[in-house]
């Protein structure tokens, strides 16, 4: 089938999920496929859930949002019942694994799910900071349209002049990405 | 003087807003006027940070009104200046715009569209369709380009400036705030890469030699004394503004060679249209596209026979019936049924075109 | 010919459009020759673009030989600083009614001031709205009769007149020239403009003169009775004299440019 994915991220302001779209998205595009990404973006955007409407295709994208994801991130509380809307029987929700209880409680028994314990490995073998670049690496295996090298490029514009003033953090997202990508791919192939 | 902003072709993944600063950096637009409101907030940061190294200027003014006004007193002293602005700061707006529809002023003005009425929502719409066609006491003599991409968000900001400076009516380039914030690939590019010459700004005021002595004063005014003077003058424009139609109004169409059912749509959810129209052909269903680029001039002409030879008219947008009464205005006396798909302030997806389609065809 | 006629007429002066519009007796006239005579004075004919507002200032669209812009109610300041801040080597002159400057284009002014734009504005105090037909204006004195206030203005119900050059002498930074003229000075009200002029060419910041002018057709008043009422009436209200002058440095409200102390 032609690669044509919709995602939609959700998390709390400062958890980085505009980053990972603005990375992923990106990235595709420099890889030759056609990308558009767009924030949600209203007056209460400070204090509520910000949401990242991602699609990836060979196709021109239509319209900027969609109706249904094929991947659904929720990375916190509240993003568990405000991604609901986007959730169909066909969608994969990715979530972090501390919100276990939350996501049964929303969800019940939806079949396709993924739980990612990206805060554990974040705080305990990482740094909190590269949560969001875990979740992106979840991402890229989970999708398999972007080789990891091209995501290395990406996260080079990105965050190119801290890397520059500080070498070993380059090391630490490349770690949280490849960490990610074990647990995304890990699922990607079943 | 400073170098080109653009050196020949430059493909780029940037926000809508990014475009649009670029692409009057590209068109050679010497300032920009503008007071700040959402979506449109960041052509004004993007061009506030590279419009000192070329040389261009910027006024942040009081309110609207003012960027308005300031932005028709750089078009009289001869510059390429425009503003941008959405929503209630569009409403502001209109008050200059009609005196640069009376005096013929080219001002450009981007307009991102916001959910109306009122505050409403600074994320998106097609609301600002009928104010930014026909806003003003006046008789909508202005041009207005309907986006859908980046692409033509970077064509036409860049087109805006030459139609306007060519013809003399008010320009705007109609996008949203979807388009604004979004990002997607863009082709960006010196305009005289392509083979785009820049229409020359003539200054109104401040000409050479001394008034009343070297030459006639240029005494420029929107106010007549007698019934008689107004008409004249209008009649004047609105015959130039008749004879511009077939050179400016545009248009885009596929798929209506056969079609049962014709979607029309404008701006970001022509994608939509498109995209839908793709996929009913695909299932067997006889289904057109057409997508006005220029909102005003309607493309009356080209929408006629294709109206004339579907059965059933389908009209979609993000408001209620804005674009769907210019549809039947142009379409008065043809049979064929119209009916809308109608989200005021909504974002519509392919998905939800095509069941509006079934749904039609099945009624 | 009509400039055998008028042998002091400004040079500036359109002599084909004379005599101008303006009512037997009009202030508005007066001011306008004074401005006339400070561009000769200053030889500036050549660079100065002349904008008008609505009100019967519009009447002037075509009174000068100069580049003339008739905008829209209000709003002649935003469009001679649109001019301005692309072509700085003109000299723009925003020519309005007190009803323009303070009630629809209030916004305007105090932020032209605040900003200290390059631009001469001239304000004309006929203490009412006279292309209207007479309705109260921000400027209409206590007690004073307008088609809108038939039993005199109250100020309790409508505020009391508004104190223009005081208003902008005191948003205005260094640099600013501000005063307040009366067509029964003419002398005086010339030299002001001109200053103003001045202030402009030489980069210094915003010059705002009021002038107090009479409106004998709304006010409807005689000769003696319009000078009285200017010369008595207003300038108990409105102090004349300049209230900031560009070498002085502002320092809070006091010190610079005593309010309604006279020049002569
Ligand atoms: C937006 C708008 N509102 C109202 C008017 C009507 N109007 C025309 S002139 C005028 C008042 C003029 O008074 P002032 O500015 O004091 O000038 P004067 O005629 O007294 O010299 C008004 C309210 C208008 N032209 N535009
Ligand atoms: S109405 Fe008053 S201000 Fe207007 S022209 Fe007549 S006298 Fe002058
Ligand atoms: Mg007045």
């Amino acid at each position: 089938m032609p690669l044509n994915i919709k995602i939609a991220l959700a998390g709390e302001g400062g958890q980085g999920v505009q980053s990972v779209a603005e990375i992923l998205t990106e990235a595709a595009y420099r890889a030759g496929h056609q990308a558009l990404y767009i924030p949600n973006f209203g007056v209460e955007q400070r204090g509520g859930v910000s949401v990242a409407f991602v699609q990836v295709s060979e196709q021109p994208v239509s319209a900027p949002k969609f109706t249904t994801g094929d991947i659904v991130v929720a990375l916190s509380y509240r993003a568990v019942e405000r991604v609901k809307q986007y959730t169909g029987a066909a969608t994969t929700l990715v979530y972090d694994a501390s919100l276990e209880e939350e996501v049964r409680e929303v969800y019940g028994d939806q079949p396709r799910k993924l739980a990612v314990p990206a805060l554990e490995i974040a705080q305990k073998e990482m740094h909190p900071r590269v949560f969001n670049v875990i979740i992106l690496g979840v991402l890229v295996g989970l999708t398999g349209f972007l080789k990891q090298q091209e995501v290395k490029e990406a996260l080079e514009r990105q965050f190119g002049h801290k890397f520059a003033r500080d070498p070993s953090l380059r090391d630490l997202n490349y770690r949280a990405l490849e960490r990610g990508y074990q647990l995304g791919s890990r699922r990607g192939a079943k | 003087m400073a170098a080109k902003p653009i050196e020949g072709e430059q493909r780029a993944f940037m926000t809508g807003n990014e475009v649009v600063a670029w692409a009057a950096l590209a068109a050679g637009a010497d300032i920009m006027y503008g007071y700040p409101i959402t979506p449109q907030n960041e052509i004004m940061h993007y061009w506030t940070r590279m419009a000192p190294r070329y040389d261009r200027g910027f006024l942040q003014t009081e309110d609207e009104i003012s960027a308005g006004f300031t932005t028709v007193g750089g078009v009289l002293a001869g510059k390429r200046a425009f503003t941008a602005t959405a929503g209630p700061g569009n409403v502001l707006m209109q008050e200059a715009m009609s005196m640069a529809e009376m005096m013929r002023l080219p001002t450009v003005v981007v307009v991102t569209q916001r959910g109306g009425p009122s505050t409403a929502t600074v994320i998106y719409s097609q609301q600002e369709l009928n104010l930014t066609c026909f806003g003003g006491n006046g008789e909508g003599l202005r041009i207005v380009y309907s986006t859908s991409s980046h692409q033509d968000l970077f064509n036409y900001t860049i087109k805006a400036f030459n139609t306007a400076w060519k013809y003399r009516f008010p320009t705007f380039v109609l996008g949203d705030g979807y388009q604004s914030k979004m990002r997607e690939p863009v082709t960006i590019y010196d305009p005289a890469t392509r083979g785009i010459v820049m229409e020359e700004c003539r200054p109104m005021v401040g000409l050479p030699g001394i008034a009343g002595i070297d030459r006639e004063p240029a005494h420029l005014r929107n106010t007549y004394n007698l019934e008689d003077e107004l008409y004249d003058r209008l009649t004047a424009s609105i015959k130039d503004y008749q004879a511009m139609i077939p050179e400016v109004v545009e248009w885009e169409a596929c798929a209506v060679d056969d079609d049962e059912i014709l979607v029309i749509a404008h701006g970001v959810v022509s994608r939509a249209a498109r995209a839908a129209v793709d996929s009913l052909r695909e299932a067997g269903i006889k289904a057109g596209y057409f997508r006005p680029i220029t909102l005003r001039p309607f493309p009356e002409e080209a929408l006629q026979p294709l109206a004339a030879r579907a059965q059933r008219i389908l009209v979609v947008e993000s408001a209620h019936g804005q674009l769907e009464r210019q549809v039947r205005a142009s379409l008065y006396g043809l049979e064929t049924p119209v009916s809308g798909y109608l989200r005021p302030g909504m974002g519509i997806t392919p998905e939800e075109i095509i069941g509006a389609v079934q749904q039609t065809l099945r009624s | 010919m009509a400039l055998a006629a008028q042998p002091q007429m400004p040079r500036v002066w359109r002599a084909e459009t004379k005599p101008h519009k303006f009512c037997p007796g009009c202030g508005h006239g007066i001011i306008l020759k004074a401005l006339g005579e400070a561009i000769d004075a200053l030889g500036i004919q050549e660079r100065t673009i002349f904008g008008c507002d609505i009100g019967c200032s519009l009447l002037s669209w075509d009174f000068f030989n100069l580049d003339t812009i008739q905008t829209h109610h209000g709003r002649t300041t935003p469009v001679l600083v649109g001019i301005k801040r692309v072509r700085p080597e003109l000299v723009v002159v925003s020519y309005m009614g007190d009803g323009g400057a303070y009630a629809i284009g209030a916004q305007h002014l105090v932020s032209s001031a605040v900003r200290n734009d390059l631009v001469t504005i001239i304000v004309v105090n006929n203490t009412q709205y006279g292309m209207t037909g007479g309705q109260m204006a921000p400027t209409t004195l206590p007690g004073q009769k307008t088609e809108t206030t038939p039993y005199g203005r109250d100020v309790k119900l409508t505020g009391r007149p508004i104190l223009g050059p005081e208003l902008v002498a005191a948003v205005a930074p260094p640099g600013a020239y501000v005063a307040r003229g009366s067509i029964a000075n003419v002398v005086q009200l010339k030299n002001f403009i001109q200053k103003g002029l001045l202030n402009q060419i030489e980069g210094r910041g915003i010059a705002f003169i009021e002038a107090l002018s009479a409106c004998p057709t709304n006010w409807r008043t005689n000769a003696a009775e319009t000078w009285r009422f200017i010369e008595k009436e207003m300038a108990a209200y409105f102090p004349t004299g300049e209230l900031r002058t560009p070498g002085e440095a502002k320092n809070g409200q006091a010190g610079e440019g005593t309010p309604g102390a006279p020049e002569h």
